[in-house]
């Protein structure tokens, strides 16, 4: 029973928490430049304008196109149950960061093959750069993880958190920090933030992720919008609660999960306020420069797996 | 007639499946016939990582012969050839003596050879076909020299031809144990296509006609694999570290670089080709890192690494078969292979559609499929090194982790443009647009094999413990491998968890509740068609659509310094003015660092020294005879 009802409570802190979130950062971006900016409700307006909208779909497009957003909005989902959100057993309590990050990757699969489905250059320029990014993107994952396994011994999500929350001094540990810079970096161009991509434009020639789903409208653009807000809430999550697991509690009472919503509401906001002061300050990279940052977000996961090592 | 020979080939397969999966669990077999070959005999032995690739080649036999009546099933050429490959593959882990192997091998070989030829008559360009034959006889025949050799030096030193003796007898030094073991990694890693020894793979698979591709890419090369693990784990036992560390890296390697050749190529069988090249590279990871654990003394570690391989041996049969198949579907319904010229088949073909994708979520590694669960695996074990002392083992473990993660990564690219460019938008030329689905029996092997996939996936828990029973006879441990409740599989007491069952339920409820909502909701269920957005242009034709090679065009960029790319651009202008273009010719034909740094510099050093020996060939018989009175007298001389 209680897992069940965990299930169901992130899932809808996450569902609801994510529009909420793009809302906030938009509001805070437009802030930081001077304008006053929408409401950070916004999103949810958006959601529902677009839910009572009649989709246009292309003539040239199959089952994948329509079955994209359901498929995508389904792995968010699955990657919402298997994060540590509220306490450090998530509901699909054996899952690790390789799910997480295959469930992601489901994800662009079939984004990337939606955009290719239409027929347009736009959506298959979209594809090719987003699948480019995420490939890219996937060994400083994969290494970073690795850092943090080594130091827990062990790669299950809740057990990260579990390990590294008695650790005192976590914050001076060079391993610790190199990969949560490495992380971070690898957030930025997994959930199409800029320097990467950037999400406020609807130019098509300059898009990553907006490109690929140009042709998306009604019902389906509201589920792929959904489905990104997920996703960078998620990650956003992740590198609150693996990197700074403070206030994450381990049991599912009322008052424990009251408490690690509120921690994780304060760490999203210190995250948020980050990302935007990040964002305003920077300037979008040419598409052949993001390899680069990518390489250096690299560099830096090797260095924190040295760092493990020499220090062990 | 040929219907005949590929129903009886299904039999022998489903026969052969049975027999092997009873061999896995424990009864073992000896069958000799001494008289049947010359030297020793032909002797087979079953144990239980033979019953394993035996059950294998047996099963992964039975939907591709169903498959091949289907697509060949009134050609009556090659169907004979095609049961000896079958029967032969069946053999060689069977085989208990060197000559028995050697029939065997040298049998599969030749059966694929002529296969290969064979759909070199029958393909488009012959001379490119013709080609494809020559480089993968010489290098299975390079291969086989170099087995040959390993094989009979270790004869002459343990005094017998039986490898049952070899794993009994007392250990030979590290320095000749070395020895053999590069001359028999070097054949089987030829077989297996490790890189650089990959490079008669993609020429030779795509050659072949797809039922045949199905089985040397699906489980043809994994019999190198088998080889490996007979060589490192029983024959020369106990393993030394650089084994693995070698192992390792050459996977890893091989990973990359089968990965980075898929991105970009555009025939859809050569990017499958490439893309086995990418599998055996993580399969020999797996390996690698069991024979570094097995002699750093960590053999659970090492049983676990094992069985990761072993997992992946299968699961890439089951993807790899399935998807040289739908390529099959594709070439039958459309008569091309080349990306460029297909696209739109989703429509006119939706069963072979439907298979590709499964086929490719599979081999991109993504869930709920089996790639994911396997290369999971492989990545539980390769994270746990940690426990081994030496800080160099460490780096390149790391080494071989972000390899297989970026192949990883790169796969999902390779398999989103297989299965964007082939099947969807708009059909790029009349081929495509006219394109047929594939006929009954095709259909049927292809839906089979896709289910195969999601049981593999579906029932990890029931699968890897039983690889590990298998791993278990070669580094014997206890396995560090439990299934808890939902059938969840853990790894090294708490190091990591998955359960699949779970996974595909929360993926299936995930992706059905939003469809319940809108339901509930009552949102509009119509939807209006309409034309593509295309700026105000007037028609849309797939001239506007994103190409094979546009697609790949990023990879091409941020990784030059791997495929050096050599584009050529001719504009053809009208004499009056360079405004008026009357032709554009645009080449960039891919590059193959290895062939032009490696083989071709080899290939000159032959020539060469084929040359200067040609100097003792006059052709007058009566040389040749002193020849041969000379080489008698040496001998006597000698012994």
């Amino acid at each position: 029973m209680d897992a069940l009802f965990l299930s169901v409570l992130q899932a809808l802190v996450i569902a609801l928490g994510a529009p909420l979130l793009v809302g906030t950062l938009r509001t805070l971006k437009a802030r930081l430049v001077g304008r006053r900016g929408p409401a950070p409700w916004q999103p949810f307006l958006d959601l529902r304008k677009l839910f009572g909208k009649t989709p246009v779909v292309s003539e040239t497009t199959s089952w994948i196109f329509r079955a994209t957003p359901y498929v995508l909005v389904g792995a968010m989902l699955v990657a919402a149950l298997a994060a540590p959100v509220l306490t450090s057993r998530p509901p699909l309590a054996f899952a690790g960061i390789l799910l997480l990050m295959s469930l992601f990757l489901l994800g662009t699969f079939f984004l990337a093959l939606a955009g290719l489905d239409a027929g347009s250059a736009f959506g298959g320029m979209g594809s090719s750069r987003e699948v480019t990014v995420a490939g890219l993107a996937e060994p400083t994952v994969m290494l970073a993880v690795f850092a943090l396994a080594l130091r827990a011994s062990t790669t299950n999500l809740g057990g990260i958190v579990e390990r590294v929350t008695i650790e005192p001094l976590l914050v001076v540990n060079p391993a610790h920090l190199l990969a949560f810079a490495a992380f971070f970096i690898v957030m930025l161009a997994e959930t199409g933030r800029l320097p990467v991509d950037n999400p406020a434009t609807h130019l098509e020639l300059t898009m990553i992720h907006e490109a690929m789903v140009l042709e998306y409208s009604g019902r389906h653009l509201a589920l792929v919008e959904w489905a990104a807000a997920m996703k960078l809430f998620v990650f956003l999550t992740l590198l609150a609660n693996l990197f700074f697991p403070w206030g994450v509690p381990a049991d599912v009472t009322p008052p424990a999960l009251l408490l690690g919503l509120l921690a994780l509401a304060g760490k999203l906001a210190l995250l948020a306020i980050t990302l935007a002061a990040l964002e305003t300050a920077i300037a979008k990279l040419r598409l052949f420069r993001v390899p680069e940052l990518l390489a250096g977000s690299f560099a830096l996961a090797v260095l924190s797996v040295s760092a493990v090592f020499l220090l062990r | 007639m040929s219907a005949l020979v590929y129903a009886l080939t299904a039999l022998l397969g489903a026969a052969a499946a049975a027999a092997g999966v009873a061999g896995m669990l424990g009864t073992p077999w000896v069958l000799r016939i001494d008289w049947l070959v010359p030297l020793g005999g032909m002797a087979l032995e079953m144990d239980p990582l033979a019953g394993l690739f035996v059950a294998l080649v047996g099963a992964a036999a039975v939907p591709v012969s169903v498959y091949a009546i289907g697509y060949a099933g009134r050609e009556r050429r090659g169907c004979l050839a095609y049961a000896v490959f079958v029967a032969a593959m069946l053999v060689v882990p069977l085989a208990a003596n060197v000559m028995t192997f050697a029939l065997a091998w040298e049998l599969m070989s030749l059966a694929s050879y002529v296969l290969v030829l064979d759909g070199a008559r029958a393909g488009r360009e012959p001379a490119a076909s013709a080609h494809a034959g020559w480089v993968y006889a010489v290098m299975t025949h390079a291969g086989l020299a170099c087995l040959l050799a390993g094989m009979l030096l270790l004869t002459a030193w343990t005094g017998s031809a039986r490898f049952a003796d070899w794993a009994a007898a007392p250990t030979l030094s590290a320095g000749a144990r070395s020895l053999v073991w590069a001359l028999l990694a070097l054949g089987f890693a030829a077989k297996a296509g490790g890189v650089p020894l990959h490079v008669w793979l993609p020429l030779a698979h795509p050659a072949a006609p797809s039922h045949v591709s199905a089985l040397m890419s699906g489980v043809m090369i994994k019999l190198g694999v088998y080889g490996l693990l007979r060589a490192s784990f029983v024959w020369l036992a106990p393993a030394l570290p650089w084994w693995g560390a070698t192992l390792l890296l050459v996977g890893a390697v091989s990973a990359v670089t089968g990965v980075l050749y898929a991105i970009v190529d555009r025939d859809l069988k050569r990017l499958l080709a490439f893309s086995s090249i990418e599998n055996v590279g993580i399969v020999l990871v797996g390996t690698g890192a069991a024979v570094a654990f097995a002699a750093a003394a960590l053999p659970a570690l090492a049983l676990l690494a094992l069985a990761a391989a072993l997992y992946h041996v299968v699961n890439h049969a089951a993807f790899k078969s399935l998807l040289f198949m739908a390529a099959g579907g594709v070439l039958h319904g459309t008569g091309t292979r080349d990306m460029e010229a297909l696209g739109g088949l989703i429509k006119r073909q939706p069963w072979t559609a439907a298979c590709f994708l499964a086929g490719a979520v599979a081999s991109a590694g993504l869930p709920p499929l089996n790639g994911f669960v396997s290369e999971w695996l492989t990545f539980q074990a390769l994270l746990q090194n940690i426990r081994l002392p030496q800080p160099s083992m460490n780096l390149a473990f790391a080494l071989a982790i972000a390899g297989l993660a970026l192949a990883a990564g790169l796969a999902v690219a390779a398999f989103v443009k297989a299965f964007g460019i082939t099947f969807l938008a708009l059909p790029r030329s009349d081929a495509a647009a006219g394109a047929h689905e594939a006929p009954v029996p095709m259909r049927v092997a292809m839906v089979a094999t896709a289910a195969a996939c999601a049981g593999l996936a579906l029932g990890a828990s029931a699968i890897v413990p039983a690889l590990a029973a298998v791993a278990a006879t070669l580094v014997p441990a206890p396995a560090p491998i439990t299934v808890g409740a939902w059938l969840t599989l853990n790894i090294s007491g708490d190091f990591a968890s998955l359960s699949m069952p779970a996974v595909a339920l929360a993926l299936a409820g995930g992706i059905l509740l939003p469809v319940l909502l809108l339901v509930v909701a009552r949102a509009r269920p119509r939807v209006r068609r309409y034309e593509t957005w295309g700026c105000g242009r007037l028609l849309q034709t797939a001239r506007m659509e994103y190409t094979a090679t546009a697609f790949a065009d990023p990879f091409t960029r941020v990784f030059d310094f791997f495929y050096r790319p050599a584009a050529r651009l001719d504009v053809d202008a009208h004499p009056e003015s360079r405004f008026f273009v009357r032709r554009i010719r645009y080449e960039n034909p891919t590059r193959f660092i290895v062939d032009e740094w490696l083989y071709r510099p080899l290939g000159r050093v032959l020539r060469a020294a084929a040359q200067r020996a040609a100097v003792v060939q006059s052709g007058s018989p009566n040389l040749y005879l002193a020849y041969v009175l000379v080489a008698l007298l040496l001998l006597l001389l000698v012994a």
